[in-house]
């Protein structure tokens, strides 16, 4: 297989950055080692959109979020992901928190916000009825914003494959092929694909990815621990409300979620291992109780999910790693996007192309970066039975076009038949049960799929033309269902006493 | 198509299945019957174990023979059933809306709604169990109609947290299908399911019951791999020293069901916070009049047939208030749960029915005890009645009769109270 460029990774920054190079007529393909895309980081973080007063604008941390932030308007309405500006507030309780909430206006203004204000007395609580009476100060970022992570990776990578670019699932890389200190080609676990640029944004594994060129940086993953709230506890709070960052974290937030959870966390700590998904007891309470400074009275119980996100931290700096590898040409890192790595991917990908530009020139004059005439800016408009509660007849002839989209599969969410059909049909299709629930909520709700997972696996092995027994939860190994019944107890051969009848 | 009705029900288990029947036993013509499902009968076709109608039949039969005695019924009755169909919405006011495939969405107006939406299964995020989020995590019923439904088993080496009914159940559905269940975990000292579930389920099959037991971490990166099990402490904190690990495929999660309101609430109906239903008098109505709840939307049962009982009482109560047929109290009582009661049910008395000898009771304990005597106390804290308990324990719903000679005029409150004999 060969092409022009291969962007190892298909996180939010591998996904933005496929998107920005499909408006040109090039070759390019993204590998994943997951079944789907979006299934590392930005699978799990706050999934805020920041109005920029954290981070120096010297940063590429700083410069990117505040580029960043007002394009999200346009691209999410091109895509059709849902973004709301709800806006921030970063609570204080003292003078001494008075102090680094001005400090933050001022480092904010800095950085171009005009709009930032330190709201005190009864505004606060006129804006956060529920907020802890104690709290006396707030700064108030009215761009910030809440939007969906997975949904936005998702339809930036629906949308450059529509603009032909290639995505390869369950694709590792595995080594870089090097020649004349020039990347040659990528190994994958599916076989060699020859290149001459690879982009490396594979994330929490940047590192080993990066190694291979000899570049030298360490992750050292942040784990975050969050707790997600049933939909009727959405409204407790109107805004992100923040407590005074520290150094290494933006604390532990309260924020309804675009689809109007509740979401508090996270809590913050280095570890070792890369893949540590797990929760834990300590960190649940510290979560809990930390949220609970901004909003006393939080819900005793409707909690419906709990998650961990690990943000790419890199030892020993505190800034993005964007640019061209120095020892080996036409490798590109785009490495250690932890936070604010989602709300600057707009800006980070066209970076990354105009990065690109120096690098093709340098390695292959030849090639040129041309425009598509025909690039498609936007996806098509998927109707959700969700959204069409209060206009239910125009629902009603969406039915009457495809009855699909009148059966109910997901009793939570509201969730059609015709929507998880779509959702394996669409261009980075779902295989899994996980990647359908990103892609439509079907079990994303109270219930945690225990109503809708056997018939969501019944029709992606009725779509899909496989077994039930290869249907997986989250990609090979984690396949739902072991046998069929009868077959388990002719392989072990247990046998029972008489009076009880198999 | 027809969109009014005298009398909707919404759920076609058994608490559906029994008020269309007793309605329509008691002249309501023009009847409903809405389920989501693709069959009638709710959870019990996936109940193919026996045990069912032992009380409402006096005989013993299995959830499908059980459901089916009154889907026969019903077919002769001509009542409207419509199913694969979902409600989405239902107003005091008593409209409801509906989709499925052949019709879309319908606007139906009711006269009588009576909710019978039953209840959900408690998840492991209910009860925060930390660690990975792998497959080969299931909720014992998810699990139930895997088997016994879709014809597939989801584990080799189980686990099993909460000794509820379905729990239990599925322990020895697993062993019968040649799994391994390592263990039946519980929290409490004590059985949550009933008794008979322990023996025919877990001893007859010698299935560890380990109590005071939880788990306190899964792990596993794409499946389950291990659990790790603590003893807890009297405030059912697990104790680290007792922790040790079992190698597992599959967790299987019987922690309790939760009464499936969310139209309810969302209808602004009120719902008592224990029980996670409906507030409702001796009919089941709820505090909207002409709204009805039975079965496990209303609160959890043991048994399908103390549902079908419950059913009933509604289907014979949509009948008076259709026929405008009833005469309130001067004022309303109160049954208050007092020492040990977790919840009652009904929560007040509101009707006036000659001939009416007594009412009953249902209600829940919180802990198990020998020995008792349940206490009805007036406001001034008289004892009206008493009824000696043998045992009482949470995993089984109590219920006493409450005597209409005892029900005074000026009664406010009944308060309910166990006390050791």
């Amino acid at each position: 297989m060969k092409a022009d460029i291969v962007i190892i990774g298909g996180g939010v920054i591998g996904a933005s950055i496929a998107r920005e190079l499909s408006r040109y007529i090039l070759n390019v393909i993204l590998i994943e080692k997951e079944d789907d895309v979006s299934m590392g980081t930005s699978k799990g973080n706050s999934g805020i959109i920041h109005a920029g007063y954290n981070a120096d604008f010297r940063t590429l941390k700083g410069r990117l979020n505040i580029e960043s932030n007002p394009r999200f308007d346009k691209l999410c309405q091109d895509l059709k992901v849902r973004f709301k500006r709800i806006g921030s507030l970063v609570v204080g309780f003292t003078e001494e928190d008075l102090k680094r909430l001005r400090e933050l206006k001022k480092n904010g203004e800095k950085n171009g916000l005009e709009n930032l204000e330190i709201i005190t007395g009864n505004k606060l609580f006129e804006l956060e009825p529920n907020l802890n009476p104690q709290a006396k100060y707030a700064l108030y970022a009215p761009t910030a914003g809440i939007i969906s992570p997975y949904k936005l990776t998702i339809a930036l990578a629906d949308n450059a494959v529509i603009n032909g670019v290639k995505v390869l699932l369950e694709t590792e890389a595995k080594d870089i092929r090097i020649e004349k200190r020039r990347v040659c080609g990528v190994l994958t676990s599916k076989g060699l694909i020859e290149t001459k640029v690879i982009i490396n944004a594979a994330g929490l594994h940047a590192d080993e990815i990066a190694k291979t060129v000899w570049d030298d940086f360490k992750i050292k993953p942040f784990k975050g621990e969050y707790q997600l709230f049933d939909k009727q506890w959405g409204n407790l709070v109107n805004h992100i409300l923040f407590p005074i960052p520290t150094k290494l974290s933006k604390g532990i937030l309260v924020t309804p979620t675009i689809h109007n959870n509740l979401l508090i966390g996270p809590n913050s700590y280095q570890v070792e291992e890369k893949d540590d998904p797990a929760t834990t007891k300590a960190g649940t309470q510290e979560v809990y109780e930390g949220a609970r400074k901004l909003i006393p009275h939080l819900p005793h119980q409707d909690l419906i999910n709990s998650f961990v996100g690990l943000r790419a931290d890199i030892e020993g700096r505190d800034d993005f790693i964007i640019g061209a590898s120095k020892k080996i040409r036409g490798f590109i890192n785009v490495a250690g996007i932890e936070s604010p790595g989602l709300s600057s991917a707009p800006a980070i990908a066209e970076m990354v192309s105009g990065i690109l530009k120096e690098v093709v020139k340098e390695i292959s004059p030849q090639l040129e970066l041309n425009h598509k005439d025909d690039f498609i800016e936007t996806l098509a408009d998927q109707p959700k039975f969700a959204d069409y509660l209060d206009k239910t007849s125009k629902w009603q002839e969406i039915v009457e076009k495809d009855a699909d989209y009148g059966e109910i599969i997901c009793r939570c969410e509201k969730v059609s038949k015709g929507e998880v059909l779509r959702a394996i049909h669409q261009p980075v299709p779902a295989r899994s049960l996980d990647a359908i629930k990103r892609r439509v909520r079907a079990g994303m709700g109270r219930c945690q799929g225990g109503f809708c997972s056997p018939r969501v696996l019944k029709i992606l092995s009725e779509e899909l033309k496989i077994s039930p027994l290869r249907i997986t939860k989250k990609g090979p190994g984690s396949e739902v269902l072991k046998t069929k019944t009868k077959d388990m107890i002719k392989e072990t051969g247990v046998k029972f006493k008489d009076e009880v009848r198999v | 198509m027809k969109l009014e009705y005298d009398l909707v029900i919404i759920g076609g288990g058994p608490a559906g299945l029994a008020v269309a029947l007793e309605a329509k036993r008691n002249s309501v013509k023009d009847i409903l019957l809405l389920e989501r499902d693709k069959y009638l009968g709710g959870i019990l076709p996936q109940c193919i174990h026996n045990g069912f109608g032992l009380q409402y039949f006096k005989e013993e039969l299995t959830g499908p023979e059980y459901a089916e005695r009154f889907i026969a019924k019903l077919n002769d009755n001509q009542i409207d059933i419509k199913t694969e169909t979902m409600v989405i919405e239902v107003t005091t006011n008593k409209r409801i809306i509906a989709i499925n495939r052949d019709d879309g969405l319908l606007h139906i107006q009711a006269k009588v709604i009576v909710l019978a939406m039953g209840c959900r299964e408690r998840t492991r995020e209910a009860i925060a169990i930390p660690g990975s989020r792998p497959a080969g995590i299931f909720t014992a019923g998810t699990a139930q109609r895997y088997i016994n439904i879709e014809g597939y088993i989801p584990g080799r080496e189980v686990v099993v947290l909460g000794s509820g009914d379905i729990g239990m159940i599925m322990a020895r559905r697993m062993t019968l299908e040649g799994a391994k269940v390592k263990a039946v975990l519980e929290i409490m000292p004590f059985s949550t399911g009933l008794i008979r579930n322990k023996v025919q389920c877990l001893d007859d099959f010698n299935i560890p019951l380990k109590f005071n037991h939880t788990i306190t971490r899964i792990e596993g990166g794409k499946r389950v791999e291990k659990v790790a099990v603590a003893q807890v402490d009297k405030n059912l904190q697990a104790i680290p020293e007792t922790e040790e690990e079992i190698s597992c495929d599959t967790i299987l999660l019987s922690v309790g069901l939760i009464p499936e309101n969310e139209l309810t609430r969302e209808a602004g109906i009120k719902l008592d916070p224990v029980t996670r239903g409906p507030i409702v008098n001796e009919n089941r109505e709820t505090e909207v009049e002409g709204i009805f709840a039975c079965g496990n939307v209303l609160h959890v049962h043991d048994l399908a047939d103390f549902v079908s009982e419950e059913g009933e009482i509604v289907g014979r109560a949509v009948s008076e208030y259709l026929k405008r047929n009833r005469k309130f109290r001067p004022q309303s009582i109160k049954i208050v749960p007092g020492d040990n009661i977790a919840y009652v049910v009904p929560q007040h008395i509101d009707f006036n029915v000659p001939g009416r000898k007594k009412i009953k009771i249902f209600m829940r304990v919180k802990k198990p005890a020998e020995r008792v005597r349940i206490n009805l106390l007036d406001d001034k804290g008289r004892v009206l009645g008493s009824y000696k308990k043998r045992i009482v324990t949470p995993g089984e719903m109590v219920s006493v009769y409450l005597p209409e000679v005892l029900l005074d005029d000026k009664l406010k409150n009944i308060t309910i109270s166990i006390k050791r004999d």
